[in-house]
């Protein structure tokens, strides 16, 4: 798989005043699980700038589409049918291609396809709530499904989640491995949320709102909703600090 | 005085990270999760095959909360260079990497006990960015619920020796929070202590 791409010799930094909080007592789970000590700063080396790759054949026909791809035969998801769809970029602007993305939600009664999850609302017995799909050579990826609902959570006396979905995307760095949520323009628990105010800065929830995109719906189908993912700016190796001799 | 927020350099800043929440195995480990019938299998499970090159390990990794608690909804990804040193990836600029290894794993913490197993390899070392070797070492990726961004973190073994990151002054107290326990016959127990005077080294890579 070498020298296909070309090396990158380290990424933007990461700035942690824009990314969420570690610790935030409004958000409980997290007092216990958030490092104390400060994070030891490292140069990147090929540790960090490579990463695994992931080829197109490993993706299913129907792997894009959760409305379909739990479903029994004949059967679809039930829920209000929408299409996801944006480009991974860089902080330069530049596509990231051949991008593994993953998703993964709620059902459209806000419930979890999971044993831990116990909230009232029905499971489907036609929606699972996963999918994956790879960008393509401009960044590009859709994906197929339905608006999930909000729920109930256990953090404060009566706190909701937003609709979301969340997303997990590789880059073509580990180091720039990311794990984050999607929301829904006009939703009024965004605010509300303990886990969207682990972010300070309102111009960095805006960008984790996904919009409403009536140009790419498709009349008497579906929704879609349009949501970049930027993925963190790499510098090239042409001039390398190194160490005599090397 | 100009406010350099008001004229970024780049048009772009990275997507905010949000945690991974308690549901993250229905996501990227949904056979784990018992949602079957979607994908053929977990990504990540099998890192190696009969061909693999190099000494075979199993590494045991458990993620410790700030109150002694083993976090049984962790998830946790590793990536790590073959025996020989080289990383598979299509931006290793070296030389092939062994096409038998694929570098990268992926595990859910057990539900009872927390702890998340790879069956790996040992790796070689690898080149720092000014050109020293790095020790073998693993590089790890954890998130889980409570965790906002994802915590970055490495494995080293026992034997590591001159390293350009162990041997950082400002480490020095918790250097041992960074090398893997290993019993003689290839089986590896890491703890990873998210808080506390354990606490692990996490890195801002």
């Amino acid at each position: 798989m070498s020298s296909n791409r070309a090396p990158i010799a380290s990424f933007f930094p990461r700035d942690r005043q824009w990314h969420p909080k570690p610790l935030d007592p409004g958000y409980k789970s997290s007092v216990l699980r958030a490092p104390s000590r400060p994070l030891v700063a490292v140069a990147n080396s090929l540790s960090e700038t490579t990463g695994p790759a992931f080829g197109h054949d490993i993706i299913g026909a129907l792997d894009n589409d959760l409305i379909l791809n739990f479903a029994k035969p004949g059967m679809s998801a039930i829920g209000e049918r929408i299409i996801v769809e944006g480009r991974v970029l860089d902080e330069r602007g530049q596509p990231v291609s051949n991008v593994l993305l993953e998703f993964w939600q709620a059902n459209a009664g806000g419930r979890y396809r999971h044993k831990k999850d116990g909230y009232l609302a029905a499971l489907d017995p036609n929606f699972g709530g996963c999918g994956r799909t790879i960008s393509g050579d401009d960044g590009a990826y859709a994906f197929r499904t339905v608006r999930p609902g909000p729920y109930p959570w256990p953090n404060g006396p009566n706190d909701w989640r937003p609709a979301h979905i969340h997303f997990s995307v590789f880059g073509h760095g580990f180091a720039q491995r990311l794990i984050t949520q999607m929301y829904f323009e006009g939703d009024p628990l965004i605010p509300r949320c303990p886990i969207v105010r682990t972010i300070n800065d309102p111009r960095a929830i805006d960008q984790l709102t996904a919009r409403l995109d009536m140009n790419a719906s498709v009349p008497m189908d579906a929704l879609s909703y349009r949501f970049d993912i930027i993925l963190r700016g790499s510098r090239s190796t042409l001039f390398e600090n190194r160490m005599e001799g090397n | 005085m100009l406010n350099p927020d008001d004229f970024p350099l780049y048009p772009f800043k990275e997507s905010p990270s949000q945690t991974a929440g308690p549901y993250v195995h229905i996501g990227l480990t949904p056979n784990f999760s018992g949602i079957t019938g979607v994908y053929d299998a977990d990504l990540g499970t099998v890192m190696i095959n009969d061909q693999t090159k190099g000494e075979r390990i199993t590494l045991e990794i458990c993620v410790i909360d700030g109150g002694g608690a083993p976090l049984k909804d962790a998830l946790v990804e590793i990536w790590q260079a073959g025996a020989d040193g080289l990383y598979n990836a299509r931006n290793e600029p070296r030389d092939e990497a062994d096409p038998n290894f694929t570098g990268w794993g992926r595990a859910a913490a057990d539900a009872e006990t927390g702890i998340l197993r790879f069956e790996t390899i040992k790796p070689g070392p690898v080149p720092f960015a000014d050109g020293r070797l790095q020790a073998p070492h693993i590089n790890v990726w954890i998130v889980a619920r409570g965790i906002n961004l994802g915590l970055s973190t490495r494995i080293y073994f026992d034997d590591a020796d001159d390293d350009p990151v162990l041997s950082r002054m400002d480490i020095q107290d918790r250097k041992a929070s960074l090398i893997a326990r290993g019993d003689g016959g290839g089986k590896y127990r890491h703890d990873i202590h998210l808080q506390g005077p354990l606490e692990t080294v996490f890195f801002d890579i």
